[in-house]
């Protein structure tokens, strides 16, 4: 392709207050319609808004995340439009000073490469209320509940190049705010919602083409379907020597195309001024390094200490940081057990397997931290093979008890007496006079094959409790 | 600074003002008229003097987050034009 694409990401974040931006009322999901929207959420005469003091802090939070400049005097202006969902004929968002400014964001792609993409801006605004246009035939029913939710928009510079860097940013801004605790980042409920500018220019040339803005697109994989199919659009229009139109897309994700949305407006002129309803927020530094002081240990930092601390590879480390509970779990099941290692293996394989088989996240899977730790243990003082540590894991995760009252029940332990085992592999080295002569007459890699058998006539003498391991050495001292 | 005829339609048309065209000019040339009166402004002096974000010298009062509304939907929809199923019913709107 001669075109180079140029992309510059809007998220809007739904923070995780109880209460709404300017009043009391609830943000729960959910809920009937109409029944959280207060008099201020619903713009009657004399409602005045007042600020709550946690999505400030939120927004600092964020702010301190990324190593942003936080405005200390921040200002709320209105931003004037007409729609059903919007009572008050404006929004209250930030224009001119915006409680977070200029910071930068490092993420890393699939091959291991790192690009750091620059934030221009983050700012407070309340969310609209919500459109209903099949509820009621011939009108649209309006549901002011979502009316007032906090919201933090988060700007990027025009920084991002692909359709990858984008979903890549996306994520790695996903699990930062979710480690932050200010947003449950659950896109399923628009907790996150992303609008992509995007324009095409050609290769080494310095100045943007013309944008487009696709609004609204709530999920990764949507996200990267649009920015394809957009580049497609409008990379067809430039070889055909056309021009590319600034407007408003909407992503049609059943169809896999964006298109046009029909504005009535004249133009989008928002008339933006300071809202007089409101003072400006202003932040001393100790507010701030009090907000500091809550920051915890970010996705980088934490996946640097545990390739230091538990001596991980990168790709276990970014797997086991995806999010904060997976990674306290590890952590947890890392120090039960003793041994890091087992734990990232067990986590990445079994628990995931089975989490994913069935659907749930960490936080609802039946077998705990402890748990798991206690299933290490007994597979490294050889009380386990790891065949039986599968069947005592399925067992957990089936509710069956604690691991050392599963082992028991089951009769599973592993025979690890040699005094035992060397009776059974001689009794079974006698019972096969043919097989011994075969492997003593046989070369080095034939011997392997079928010191197999003898491995496997063991273990069903056995009932499968003989360990494996031992079992080898015993043999190989039996048969030369 | 002063507004043309056209200029005012279409903030009209944003602010959803219906401006009849016998009105159009007479409105223009009132709104050039207060425009003369804050051009006078410019006279000042205002290099070193940052913009004020409010009339009043004081800072924003924070309250803390804590769910204190309850459901009032009924007493609310009473008064409202149209409500239906618990919405409120406007014309159709798609975009």
């Amino acid at each position: 392709m001669n075109w180079e694409v140029v992309i510059g990401l809007e998220v809007h974040l739904q923070l995780a207050t109880q209460s709404k931006i300017f009043s009391g009322s609830s943000t729960r999901f959910g809920a009937e319609p109409n029944t959280q929207a207060s008099a201020v959420d619903l713009a009657m005469p004399g409602m005045l808004p007042v600020l709550n003091e946690q999505a400030v802090r939120y927004a600092v939070l964020f702010g301190l995340g990324i190593g942003a400049e936080i405005g200390q005097r921040s200002v709320f202006d209105r931003k004037n439009y007409f729609y059903p969902d919007l009572p008050k004929g404006y929004q209250i968002s930030q224009f001119e000073q915006p409680i977070v400014g200029k910071g930068s964001f490092t993420v890393t792609l699939s091959d291991g490469t790192t690009k750091t993409i620059g934030i221009t801006r983050a700012h407070l605004e309340e969310d609209a209320g919500k459109s209903l246009h099949d509820a009621i035939p011939g009108a649209s029913g309006i549901d002011l509940n979502r009316a007032g939710t906090p919201l933090l928009e988060i700007v990027s510079e025009p920084d991002i190049r692909s359709a990858e860097e984008a979903v890549a940013y996306l994520k790695a801004l996903h699990t930062l705010v979710t480690y932050l605790g200010i947003s449950d980042g659950d896109m399923s409920q628009g907790s996150m919602r992303c609008d992509i500018n995007l324009s095409l220019r050609r290769r080494g040339v310095s100045e943007f083409g013309t944008r487009t803005e696709i609004k609204n697109v709530n999920s990764f994989r949507f996200v990267e379907r649009a920015i394809h199919s957009e580049i497609e659009r409008q990379s067809d229009i430039l070889e055909d020597g056309g021009v590319i139109i600034q407007e408003t897309r909407l992503y049609d994700a059943e169809r896999d195309e964006t298109r046009s949305m029909r504005s009535k407006e004249v133009a989008n002129d928002y008339r933006y001024f300071p809202d007089p309803d409101l003072l400006p927020v202003v932040l001393s530094d100790e507010t701030i390094e009090a907000i500091r002081a809550t920051l915890p240990e970010l996705p980088e930092a934490k996946r640097e200490r545990f390739k230091k601390q538990y001596g991980l590879g990168d790709y276990d480390a970014k797997a086991l940081c995806d999010s904060q509970a997976m990674a306290n779990y590890f952590e947890e099941t890392a120090n039960a057990g003793g041994d890091a290692k087992l734990a990232a293996n067990w986590m990445l394989s079994e628990l995931a397997a089975q989490l994913n088989a069935h659907n749930i996240d960490l936080g609802q899977a039946p077998v705990s931290a402890q748990q798991l730790g206690q299933l290490i243990i007994r597979i490294k003082d050889n009380t386990l093979s790891s065949k039986m540590a599968k069947q005592v894991f399925d067992a957990l995760w089936q509710g069956e008890g604690e691991v050392d009252a599963i082992i028991d029940q089951r009769g599973l332990k592993q025979v690890s007496d040699s005094g035992a085992l060397e009776g059974l592999v001689n009794e079974v080295v006698a019972a096969n006079p043919d097989q011994v002569a075969q492997y003593q007459a046989a070369d080095e890699g034939k011997q392997k094959k079928l010191l197999g058998f003898f491995v496997g006539q063991i273990m069903k003498a056995s009932k499968g409790q003989a360990n494996p391991k031992l079992v080898n050495e015993l043999l190989n001292k039996a048969l030369k | 600074m002063s507004v043309t005829t056209s200029q005012l339609s279409e903030v009209a048309t944003l602010a959803r003002l219906q401006l009849e065209a016998e009105q159009a000019e007479p409105v223009t040339n009132a709104i050039n008229q207060i425009l003369s009166l804050v051009d006078q402004l410019h006279a000042l002096d205002l290099h070193a003097i940052a913009p004020m974000a409010h009339p009043r010298d004081e800072i924003q009062r924070l309250r803390a987050d804590v769910v204190t509304e309850t459901n009032q939907r009924e007493p609310f929809q009473a008064v409202a034009p149209a409500a239906e199923d618990g919405l409120y019913v406007v014309p159709p709107v798609i975009e």
